[in-house]
């Protein structure tokens, strides 16, 4: 049995156009690893969503990724504001994003709601003034 | 529809890309907003936008949609080009305004568009 591949990236803050970069390098990955391509599509959009989340309302964070022969872990730490009310969060439409974010494309209020849609399990644990950590699992096919 | 036919139907010029001309394209998608892209664009897609940021080259990527259209002159920096070159994906620019663009794609057989969410 091989051992899991783990993966590690550091999202610099207010970086717009490194940002997703590290969704990026996990989908090329995954696609060398023969992973089945609507696996790789749901991992991307789910990681790059969190990603873009992480420059938009923390200042950056980091990811950590691993890739077993029966899903992939993305765990996504951030010390941000924290999210006060996750469930209005996770309704489409709902956002807190400033002007300068909605003229780059985003703060539609679809980051959450798209993360729920495209993983198989997500998990949000957040503290108010500490931070935010995301954990998204997809499974292989 | 080939990336080349969209070209010729939108009389856009080819500013990145020209190797991949060839490309089947299956679907189309207008909009300015990445995240709704993201929610609903479906794969082997052509993206039209009047946004001009390297995000919409990682949209794209993580997408796979294979060729951007910038409506109304819009023009994208050697950034967002040397991004859409690495990831092959066909960057075109058109004079024309998003609503004519979609229209004349969709009257010219690209009918399929993001449609319903998927997952």
């Amino acid at each position: 049995m091989p051992e899991n591949l783990k993966l590690h990236y550091v999202v610099e803050e207010d970086d717009f156009t490194s940002a997703g970069a590290a969704s990026g390098d996990v989908k090329k990955l995954l696609r060398q690893l023969g992973a089945n391509p609507d696996v790789i599509r749901k991992v991307a959009i789910s990681m790059y969503e969190g990603e873009i989340n992480m420059v938009i309302h923390a200042n950056g964070g980091v990811i950590d990724v691993e890739i077993s022969p029966t899903r992939i872990t993305m765990v996504l730490t951030d010390h941000g504001p924290g999210i006060p009310d996750v469930e209005a969060a996770m309704q489409e439409g709902f956002s807190t994003a400033p002007d300068r974010i909605r003229s780059l494309g985003f703060g539609a209020g679809m980051g959450l709601p798209n993360m729920k849609k495209y993983a198989d399990t997500l998990k949000i644990d957040t503290v108010v003034g500490k931070g935010t950590t995301i954990t998204m699992t997809v499974n292989m096919k | 529809m080939k990336v080349s036919r969209i070209a010729e139907i939108l009389g856009a010029t080819v500013v990145s890309g020209e190797e991949l001309l060839d490309t089947e394209i299956r679907s189309a998608c207008g909009s300015d907003m990445m995240s709704d892209v993201l929610a609903y664009c479906k794969d082997q897609g052509a993206l039209l936008t009047g946004l001009v940021n390297p995000q919409v080259v990682r949209t794209a990527e993580m997408t796979d949609i294979h060729c951007i259209v910038f409506v109304r002159g819009k023009q994208p920096d050697e950034c967002l080009l040397r991004l859409a070159k690495e990831r092959s994906i066909a960057v075109l620019c058109t004079r024309l305004d998003m609503y004519r663009a979609c229209g004349l794609l969709y009257s010219g057989g690209l009918t399929e568009g993001g449609g319903s969410p998927r997952a």
